[in-house]
């Protein structure tokens, strides 16, 4: 794969090593970015999918008609209106549809913590060593080379496995203090070309602090870059949560989408060709993280005036 | 170029310490006397076994040592290639195991990362080219990459092995075969090798494709593709620089992936039972048989900076600025 | 004559319309003569330059004849166009310092160009080696990759590579612009060697510092929001500048021997009309200190005794006085 574990970049791969076509200027008029926005298919269709996604996630658990873990006398229907199992039963006769609404839920939690708390230490990593340099900056490198050439998941599996520890929060947790490094080299790659623009050298004869020249000027400039870093942390996170789920570290009390695929294989489903088992799970998160890069391709082509289509 | 290396071994000597620490350490974050906690859940029915693990374990954590001297004999036994034994397999030692199930697992994972990232790279930069490769190519490697690897290997085992029974559903080779070095048998081992081996392919395929397209449309606009246009050399001489420089970060990218192709051949491994590290793991998962878990973590860790290194090696050949840069630029 | 161009038009496309940036421009350039073309940025020059020899992706030729040694340039036709390039027409573009690739030894992708362009690499080592000896490079650096170059030696050795086939025309685009002023003044003479050498007929040299031309050129032609302002022999324009906008231009150059404690460097006020909506009439005129009602149609250009000028007042009273409007302080 190209740049990250589990996701490309609409650019080079190793960021560190080849300049990224990152925003060459702050965005000039929110009305001209909203303009190309609106007109970008692939930002709107991306957007549209992960917002229906969305819709599903968040009203789904709602009107199902079971609990996702409520075991039912129907043991593997077939989708049918009868009794509302509008996805059918898994062996057990749980309802497949309030197992699904009910992982997608999950997947968008995943995303969002594990996601999120890569992004922070990307950016606190990143930015630092890329703004301070030296010392400072050789430390945070070692840091990173050291998690990064770690094989995240196989550490995942020692702690996950040892601890017992099985929610999603913990999960998302770990999953965000272990994939920021990619994150981390890249914006640190940023930093450095936009540390020697004048208007931080302004910036810092003024006197302003560190850290506030960092998130006052360094950070709005790269606010569209940081954004489509997130929204790749994101798509990430997903994958490999359901990744862990389905290896049998996944959260419990609950049904996630990795493990029906899980406890769908385990039931020997393929064999019996229970298709409404372990199709939607894994369709759900090739739609979700799939339009989430979608939408990535088509906020870079907006943000970068020069991969705009003529 | 000796500083180079220094330095790399050293972040992955760093990197194994910290592995390896990590390893020891976990056990003894778990709340209690880990040696009873773990004898709790093993739940052993063969008193005889019961008595061999707890001995087993007492020795491992050497619960009346000084913590410092347990981390010391860890990395002794370690030295020694003792990982433990395994409970569930009893009384086979881990490294037997691991020793047993490293070549399925390398079987899958060598040729898919290398037929991915050589199809990926070539089908990526003929996309850059062709519009009409690129308006179906592009969309399907997005649609690859977002798959999740165990999903690709459900819905492959399920059309072609289960339903239409072109492959095998699962396992390394048919219960009832011969296991001698035949053609017969070695036919038998592709044939089952190969399902799992495409759901691998398949996703990482994804990702090349996309980086690969990227990076030469990229290089595409680059200066010297700009001076050679003006100076009206044609476009294969173009592309073929292009395509040489777009390659580079393609190599690094390879130790990038490495994580995720590995998580992925493990879970397309349970789906098959087919009977690589991933399957050993997935029931050392289930049963607990924690010792299982921790060797498999420590060969894993070890196969990634190998690779790491060989990776490193090989993009200092072919990226002439890289020696330079070592030996000092002349102006 | 080497360069013969006719009303030459070419427009930017962008999203907001066609940027007018070269709006009908012709001049000659003789056999053996060095045309500096001069101007502040966005005013045309580079793109003048770049389009003789290859437009970029958003240019778009909209009309006007190019004619070198009497043929015609097919400038619209990217594929026509790669006959005469490097054999007749060349560039040393702008950002020089960039254009090899980074990952070939030099030595090896001169090869592998001549070989593309059908040139036997056998017959021209001799001349290879002899040029770089010209330029003050050791053969050595045939072996070298590019980042092993400083700046100037990358900048000398793509000077070599773009004449190789002895072009009759060479374009220089601001090939002195990154680099130091003695470094500034070998270039500028090998420039001028090259071409008395003839290893190249005719150069247009690119630039918006006039110092640099008044060295190099023979003619200087000073270009202002996409069309042609004054055309001069080089060191008449310097001495004696007729257009309002060269004379700005000229005397807001600094002048060696004056403490600009006294006197203070004066800029030109305004800022050149943008280029989507040109105004009617001359361009120039919003700026101009010498604009009368007259300007707003536009001057046209009228050559004579060498010298070119596209300004209404400057034709009818060549040694107006300028007013001195700007104050100082």
């Amino acid at each position: 794969m190209s740049a990250v574990p589990t996701a490309p970049l609409a650019s080079p791969s190793d960021p560190s090593e080849v300049e990224i076509p990152a925003p060459a200027r702050p965005m000039s008029g929110f009305r001209e970015t909203l303009h190309f926005a609106l007109r970008n298919r692939k930002l709107v269709f991306g957007l549209a999918m992960t917002s229906a996604l969305l819709l599903i996630a968040l009203i789904g658990p709602f009107i199902a008609q079971h609990g996702p873990l409520a075991y039912g006398t129907d043991l593997a229907l077939r989708p049918t209106t009868h009794g509302g199992y509008w996805f059918g039963t898994t062996l057990q006769g749980q309802d497949v549809f309030a197992q699904f609404v009910n992982g997608l839920r999950l997947a968008f939690i995943v995303g969002a913590i594990g996601g999120g708390i890569a992004a922070v230490v990307a950016m606190a990593v990143g930015f630092t060593a890329g703004y301070r340099g030296g010392v400072v900056d050789e430390v945070l490198n070692m840091i990173t080379n050291v998690v990064l050439v770690i094989p995240t998941f196989a550490l995942l599996l020692v702690i996950a496995a040892y601890l017992q520890v099985r929610g999603v929060l913990p999960e998302a947790v770990f999953i965000g203090l272990t994939s920021w490094p990619w994150a981390a080299r890249a914006l640190r790659a940023q930093t450095f070309s936009l540390v020697s623009r004048d208007f931080v050298d302004m910036a810092r004869l003024s006197g302003r602090s560190s850290r506030k020249i960092i998130v006052k000027e360094i950070a709005p400039n790269m606010s569209s870059y940081l954004f489509m870093m997130f929204i790749l942390l994101f798509g990430s996170a997903i994958l490999i949560a359901a990744t862990l789920d389905f290896i049998g570290l996944g959260p419990s009390n609950t049904i996630s989408l990795g493990q029906m695929m899980q406890l769908s294989v385990q039931n020997a489903a393929l064999q019996l060709h229970l298709w409404w088992w372990f199709l939607p799970p894994g369709l759900a998160i090739m739609a979700l993280v799939g339009s989430l890069y979608v939408m990535n391709v088509g906020l870079d082509e907006v943000f970068n005036p020069k991969l705009r289509d003529m | 170029m000796l500083r180079y290396f220094a330095r790399k071994l050293f972040v992955y000597g760093l990197t194994f310490i910290v592995a390896v620490t990590v390893d020891w350490a976990i056990p003894h974050l778990m709340p209690g006397n880990p040696v009873l906690a773990l004898m709790s859940r093993i739940q052993a029915q063969d008193p005889q076994v019961s008595q061999t693990m707890y001995h087993h374990y007492m020795r491992a954590f050497n619960l009346d040592l000084p913590l410092w001297k347990q981390y010391g004999y860890f990395w002794v036994s370690l030295a020694h290639g003792d990982l433990g034994t395994s409970i569930v397999q009893f009384p086979t030692p881990v490294s037997s195991i691991i020793l047993h199930a490293a070549p399925y697992t390398l079987a899958l994972l060598l040729p898919a990362i290398l037929l991915s990232w050589y199809a990926g790279n070539k089908v990526g930069a003929l996309a850059a080219r062709r519009k009409v490769l690129d308006n179906s190519a592009l969309p399907l490697s997005y649609a690859l990459t977002a798959t999740p690897y165990m999903w690709l290997a459900i819905l492959l085992s399920w059309t072609l092995a289960v339903t239409w029974r072109v492959f095998p559903v699962g396992f390394a080779y048919d219960p009832t075969a011969i296991r001698t070095l035949s053609w017969t048998f070695v036919g038998n081992l592709a044939y089952h090798w190969f399902l799992p081996f495409l759901s691998l392919f398949l996703v990482a395929f994804g990702g090349w494709a996309i980086g690969m397209r990227n990076m030469i449309i990229y290089e595409l606009e680059s200066d010297y593709a700009h001076y050679l246009g003006a100076l009206g050399a044609p476009q294969r001489l173009v592309r073929k620089y292009a395509f040489r420089n777009a390659v580079l970060p393609q190599v690094t990218g390879l130790a990038l992936a490495l994580g995720a192709i590995l998580s992925g051949a493990l879970v397309t491994e349970i789906v098959f039972s087919y009977p690589g590290l991933g399957f050993q793991i997935y029931n050392a998962i289930t049963n607990q048989d924690y010792f299982v878990i921790q060797g498999i973590f420590l060969f894993i860790i070890i196969g990634v900076l190998v690779a790491n290194f060989i990776i490193d090696i090989v993009y200092l050949i072919v990226d002439p600025r890289t020696r330079i840069g070592m030996e000092g630029g002349r102006s | 004559m080497a360069l013969h161009v006719e009303d030459l038009r070419v427009y930017y496309r962008t999203l907001a319309g066609d940027v007018k940036a070269l709006d009908g421009v012709s001049f000659d350039v003789a056999d053996g003569e060095i045309m500096g073309l001069a101007g502040e940025s966005g005013c045309g020059k580079s793109t003048l330059g770049k389009s003789l020899i290859r437009l970029d992706g958003r240019m778009r030729y909209v009309g006007g004849h190019v004619l070198l040694d009497g043929e015609e340039l097919p400038i619209w036709d990217d594929a026509a166009m790669n006959a005469f390039r490097f054999r007749r027409i060349s560039i040393v573009p702008q950002y020089a310092m960039s254009a090899l690739n980074p990952i070939r030894k030099i030595g090896r992708m001169i090869h592998e160009l001549l070989r593309s362009r059908g040139v036997s690499s056998n017959g021209i080592q001799k001349e290879i080696d002899r040029r770089l000896e010209l330029v003050g490079l050791d053969r050595s650096v045939l072996d070298l990759y590019p980042i092993e170059l400083s700046g100037g030696m990358k900048q000398r050795v793509v000077i070599v590579i773009s004449t190789l086939l002895d072009p009759s025309l060479l374009i220089a685009d601001e090939i002195t612009s990154a680099l130091d002023v003695s470094t500034q003044k070998a270039v500028a003479q090998t420039l001028v060697e090259f071409r008395d050498r003839r290893f190249v007929k005719s150069m247009i040299v690119i630039t918006h510092d006039i110092a640099v031309l008044y060295q190099v050129a023979d003619t200087i032609l000073v270009m202002y929001a996409g069309k042609l302002a004054e055309k001069a022999p080089a060191d008449e324009i310097v001495a004696n500048p007729r257009h309002p906008y060269t004379r700005l231009l000229v005397s807001s150059l600094p002048e060696v021997g004056v403490r600009y404690a006294e006197k203070q460097l004066v800029g030109i006020p305004g800022r050149p009309p943008s280029l989507l909506e040109p105004p009617s009439g001359c361009r120039f005129r919003d700026r101009c200190p010498l604009a009368t009602a007259r300007c707003t149609q536009e001057p046209p250009w009228v050559e004579q005794d060498g010298r070119g000028i596209a300004c209404w007042e400057a034709s009818a009273a060549p040694a107006a006085a300028l007013p001195v409007a700007v104050e100082s302080g």
